[in-house]
C-alpha cells in the first residue's frame, strides 16, 4: 500500500503564561488510501493534528516534524504560496458546523464553483455543469434550485453536503473531516457518513476522520489512532477495538452506556492507573 | 397522585405549533424519557412545563397542581432544571458561591454558608472550587454546579435537557452515575430529554418516542433491550443506535 | 505565600479573595498598557490638582491686579495672565474642579439611567422596547450640543444646568449599548436558569443583566468623556454653561478669544487644559476597552 501521507514525530507547541505546552507531542502515523480515523476526547490534540497537516496553526502556535511528506513534497517546507495550492485542491478539510465554514453572502454554487475555480481554470457553463454534478453526486434532489440557495437557507443537513460538495469538486487525495457530523441529527448523519464514504472510496481518496465518538469510527472507519493528552496511546484496525488494550481505550469503552444497559453505576475512568507510567 | 402529567398539550412559538396532543404521566419517584431528533418538539415539552415556553393549551399539573403559564416561587422550589450546555447555563461573572447562594435569597433561605458547601460535596465538587468563576472549571465540574443549583431549593421533580450531550465520553459517564445517585439519595423525579438511546437505558424506567412534535410511542425501558418498540420510528432509532451511527 | 500569589490562586478561599483577586488581575492588565496608565497618570493629575487647588494655585483666580492684564508666560505667572490680570495657570487649577464636578456629575446621571432603561427595554421587549427605544431614537437624532443648548435655554443658564443638560444628552447612547448587549443576554441559559429559580424581573435585570452590561457602559461612559468636556467647554463659551466669574475652561477660551492674535495665551492655555485631559480619558478608556471587553474573552 502506498502511502499519501506520512507523518514522522509531529510536535504542536503553544506558549503559555507558564511555559510552551505541547498540544500534539511527537506522533507519527501514515495514510493510505483508507478510511483513518483519531478518535479523543477534549483536549486529546485530534484537531491539532488534522489542522497542523494543512499548516492552519495560527502563530503563536508552533508545529515541527521530522517528516510530513504528501506524495512526495515536504508539507512543512514548501512556502505559503506552494501550500496554497495544497490546500483545497489536493488536501481539503471539512469541519464541524458548516454554518460558520459557508460564507452568508454567497449563493451554494457559487461557493462551490468559486472552489473549483481557484484550482482550475474552467468556462463558465463547464463550472456550473461540474457544481450540478457534484451537487448531485451529494444526494441533494434539487441541484439546480439548491445552486440558487444562501447558506442560512439550507438546512444544517443540507449545509453539511455543500461543504462536502465544495471540499471535493477540486478532487483533492486527503480529505480531512474534523467531527463532520457532530452537529447533525442522527438521521441525517448515516447519509451525510455514506456520501463521504462513498465518495472517499470510489475516487481512490486518503479520508482522515477526527471524532469523538468511538462507536461512530469503529463502525466507519478502517482504522482508528486515539488519542489521549497529545499522544496516541492505542493504533489498532477498526473492527479490532473491542481487543484494544491502553487501559484508557478500554476505560472509554467501558465508559459508554450501551442499549440495554444492566450495569447500576458506569465505570468511570481512572487516570491514575496510567499516567504514572 | 403523579408527579407531571400532561393531557393533551400542544405547544406553541410564534404561533407555530411545535407539539401536538402531548399527554403522559409521570409517577413520583420515576424517571421518563422523552426521546426524538431535533425539531422533534422534546426539548419544548420541558420549556412548556417550566413556563419558558407559555404558549400552550391542555393542562400540565405538577405534583396534583394544575401549573399556569407563569413561573413563580411555589413552582421553583418543586421542579428545576439543568439544561444542556453547561458552558451557557452559569452566569460567566459569578463564582460557584454566587450561583448557589442566589436561588436561596431569592427564597429567603437562611444558611448559605453551610448549605452551599454541603450541597457542593454532594454533587461531588472539591470545597476549593467554591470561589471560582466558570471558565476557571472544566465542563464536567460546570454541570455539576448547574446540578447543584438545580437541588438547591430541595425540588421534588428534575427536568434534565440533554445534561451530558456536550461532555467528553468519560465525564459524561461520571455525570450518569451521580443523577443516578442523587435520584436514589433524594427520591427524586426525573424528566430525562436526550437523543442519546444508551444513556436512556441506563437512566430511565419509561420513555416516549416523540417525532416532528407527536408522541409517537410510550414504552418501558426495557422495551429497548428485548424488542419490545412496536412502532416504525422507534424502531428505527434503535437500529441507527445500534449500527454505532448515533 | 506572598500577597501576590494570594490574589492569583485559582482557588480563593472567601469571597473577599476572590473579589480582590479579580480587581487585581484587572488591574495587572491595565498597567501592562501603556496607553491606560498615561491615561490614568493624566485623570489621576486632574482629580489631585482639583483636591489640593488651593495649594498648587500660585495666585487667587478670581482676583486679579488689573496693572498686570494679559502678561505673557513667566516665573511669576507661569501662563500668563487674563484682560483682568487674574493668572491663568491659578485659574486652570481650580477650573479643573468644575470639570471634575461636571463629569462625574454626567457620569453618575447618565450611565445608570441609559444601563438601567436600555437593560429593561431589551429584557421585556414588546411595546416597553418601543416606546422605550422610540423616545431615544429622539434624543439621538438630534446633535448634543444643540440639545444641551435648547435645554439650557429653557433652564437657564448655571453649571447646574449644563450638567443636566449634557446628562440628559448622552443617557441614550448608553441605553443603546445596554438594550443590544441585554438582547444577547435575554435567551441565554443562564438567564432562563435564575428566572426558573423564582427570581423577579427586577431581580434578574439588576443582579445577573446589568453586571454584565456595565463593563461595556464603563468604556463607553471613559471615552465619552472626552465629548462631555468638550460640550461643557461649549456651552460655556457661548456663555451657557459656567457663569462668570467661575474659571470653567470653555468660558475661558471664549473670553480669551478677543485677544488671540497678540496675546495667544490667554485662549490657548485652557484650550491646551481640555485637550490634555480629553485625551487622557480617551486612552483610559481604550485600554478599559482591552481589559473589560467580555468579547476579547476571559483571558485574565
Amino acid at each position: 500500500m502506498s502511502d499519501l501521507l506520512d507523518v514522522k514525530k509531529l510536535r504542536v507547541t503553544f506558549p503559555t503564561a507558564s511555559g510552551p505546552v505541547d498540544v500534539v507531542k511527537d506522533i507519527s502515523f501514515s495514510l493510505g488510501r483508507e478510511r483513518l480515523g483519531i478518535v479523543g476526547e477534549s483536549g486529546s490534540g485530534k484537531t491539532m493534528t488534522g489542522r497542523s497537516i494543512l499548516r492552519l496553526i495560527r502563530p503563536p502556535g508552533k508545529v515541527t516534524a521530522e517528516r510530513m511528506d504528501f506524495e512526495g513534497t515536504e508539507l512543512l517546507a514548501i512556502s505559503e504560496p506552494a501550500m496554497r495550492k495544497v490546500r483545497g485542491a489536493r488536501i481539503s478539510m471539512v469541519m464541524q458546523d458548516p454554518k460558520f465554514s459557508l460564507n452568508p453572502v454567497m449563493t451554494v454554487g457559487e461557493q462551490i464553483g468559486e472552489a473549483l475555480a481557484v484550482h482550475e481554470k474552467l468556462p463558465r457553463r463547464r463550472v456550473k455543469q461540474r457544481v450540478l454534478e457534484m451537487l448531485e453526486a451529494v444526494q441533494i434532489r434539487e441541484p439546480e434550485r439548491v445552486f440558487g440557495l444562501y447558506p442560512h437557507e439550507v438546512s444544517g443537513g443540507m449545509g453539511q453536503r455543500v461543504m462536502i460538495a465544495m471540499m471535493l469538486i477540486p478532487e483533492p487525495s486527503i480529505l480531512i473531516a474534523d467531527e463532520p457530523t457532530s452537529a447533525l441529527d442522527v438521521s441525517v448523519q448515516g447519509e451525510v457518513l455514506s456520501i463521504m464514504n462513498d465518495l472517499v472510496t470510489r475516487k481512490g481518496m486518503g479520508l482522515i476522520f477526527i471524532s469523538h465518538d468511538l462507536h461512530l469510527v469503529s463502525a466507519f472507519c478502517d482504522r482508528i489512532l486515539v488519542m489521549y493528552r497529545g499522544e496516541i496511546v492505542e493504533e489498532c484496525r477498526a473492527d479490532a477495538l473491542h481487543a484494544a488494550t491502553h487501559p484508557y481505550t478500554r476505560g472509554l469503552l467501558a465508559s459508554v452506556p450501551r442499549l440495554g444497559e444492566t450495569r447500576a453505576e458506569l465505570p468511570v475512568l481512572d487516570r491514575s492507573a496510567w499516567e504514572t507510567a | 397522585m403523579s408527579a407531571i402529567s400532561l393531557t393533551n398539550v400542544s405547544i406553541a412559538y410564534g404561533g407555530n405549533t411545535v407539539v401536538h396532543d402531548a399527554s403522559f404521566e409521570v409517577a413520583p419517584g420515576e424517571s421518563f424519557a422523552l426521546v426524538g431528533e431535533s425539531g422533534s418538539g422534546k426539548s419544548t415539552v420541558l420549556r412548556a412545563i417550566t413556563g419558558l415556553a407559555p404558549e400552550w393549551t391542555g393542562e400540565i399539573a405538577l405534583l396534583g397542581k394544575p401549573r399556569g403559564r407563569t413561573i413563580d416561587r411555589a413552582f421553583a422550589a418543586e421542579c428545576q432544571m439543568v439544561f444542556q450546555d453547561p458552558y451557557g447555563s452559569l452566569h460567566p461573572r459569578q463564582t460557584v458561591d454566587a450561583t448557589l447562594s442566589e436561588p436561596l435569597a431569592i427564597h429567603g433561605i437562611k444558611g448559605a454558608d453551610r448549605r452551599v458547601p454541603e450541597m457542593m460535596a454532594a454533587c461531588g465538587l472539591d470545597p476549593k472550587f467554591r470561589f471560582r468563576l466558570p471558565h476557571q472549571l472544566s465542563g464536567g465540574q460546570r454541570q455539576r454546579v448547574a446540578i447543584a443549583r438545580a437541588l438547591m431549593l430541595e425540588p421534588k421533580v428534575l427536568l434534565l435537557d440533554e445534561p451530558t450531550s456536550a461532555l467528553d465520553v468519560s465525564v459524561q459517564a461520571e455525570i450518569l452515575n451521580l443523577l443516578k445517585r442523587l435520584r436514589r439519595e433524594q427520591g427524586l423525579t426525573y424528566i430525562l430529554v436526550t437523543h442519546d438511546l444508551p444513556v436512556v437505558s441506563f437512566l430511565c424506567d419509561r420513555m416516549a418516542v416523540m417525532k416532528a412534535g407527536r408522541i409517537v410511542e410510550i414504552a418501558p425501558v426495557s422495551a429497548l433491550a428485548d424488542d419490545g418498540l412496536t412502532s416504525d420510528y422507534a424502531r428505527e432509532l434503535v437500529e441507527k443506535s445500534r449500527s454505532g451511527l448515533a | 505565600m506572598t500577597t501576590r500569589e494570594w490574589l492569583l490562586t485559582e482557588s480563593p478561599s472567601s469571597r473577599m479573595q476572590a473579589r480582590l483577586g479579580r480587581s487585581y488581575r484587572v488591574w495587572r492588565a491595565l498597567i501592562r498598557n501603556p496607553l491606560a496608565v498615561v491615561g490614568a497618570i493624566i485623570i489621576l493629575a486632574l482629580v489631585i490638582l482639583a483636591l489640593f487647588a488651593p495649594f498648587f494655585a500660585t495666585h487667587s483666580p478670581y482676583t486679579g491686579q488689573l496693572t498686570q492684564r494679559l502678561l505673557p508666560p513667566s516665573g511669576d505667572y507661569l501662563l500668563g495672565t487674563d484682560e483682568l490680570g487674574r493668572d491663568i495657570w491659578s485659574r486652570i487649577v481650580y477650573g479643573a474642579r468644575i470639570t471634575l464636578v461636571i463629569v462625574l456629575l454626567v457620569g453618575a446621571i447618565a450611565a445608570p439611567l441609559g444601563l438601567f432603561l436600555g437593560a429593561i427595554s431589551g429584557y421585556f421587549g414588546g411595546w416597553t422596547d418601543r416606546i422605550l427605544m422610540g423616545i431615544t431614537d429622539v434624543f439621538l437624532s438630534m446633535p448634543k450640543l444643540i440639545l444641551a443648548l435648547a435645554f439650557v435655554a429653557a433652564l437657564g443658564p448655571g453649571i447646574e444646568n449644563a450638567v443636566i443638560a449634557i446628562a440628559i444628552t448622552s443617557w441614550p447612547a448608553y441605553a443603546r449599548i445596554a438594550r443590544a448587549e441585554t438582547l444577547t443576554l435575554r435567551n441565554s441559559e443562564f438567564i432562563a436558569a435564575v428566572r426558573l429559580q423564582g427570581a423577579s424581573a427586577l431581580r434578574v435585570i439588576l443582579r445577573h443583566i446589568i453586571p454584565l452590561c456595565t463593563s461595556s457602559v464603563i468604556i463607553r461612559v471613559t471615552l465619552d468623556m472626552a465629548g462631555i468636556i468638550l460640550t461643557a467647554a461649549g456651552l460655556g463659551f457661548l456663555g451657557l454653561g459656567a457663569q462668570p466669574p467661575l474659571p470653567e475652561w470653555g468660558a475661558m477660551i471664549s473670553r480669551g478669544r478677543s485677544f488671540i492674535l497678540d496675546q495667544w495665551w490667554v485662549a490657548t492655555m485652557p484650550g491646551f487644559a481640555i485637550v490634555i485631559v480629553s485625551l487622557g480619558f480617551c486612552f483610559l478608556g481604550d485600554g478599559l476597552r482591552d481589559v473589560l471587553d467580555p468579547k476579547s474573552g476571559a483571558k485574565s
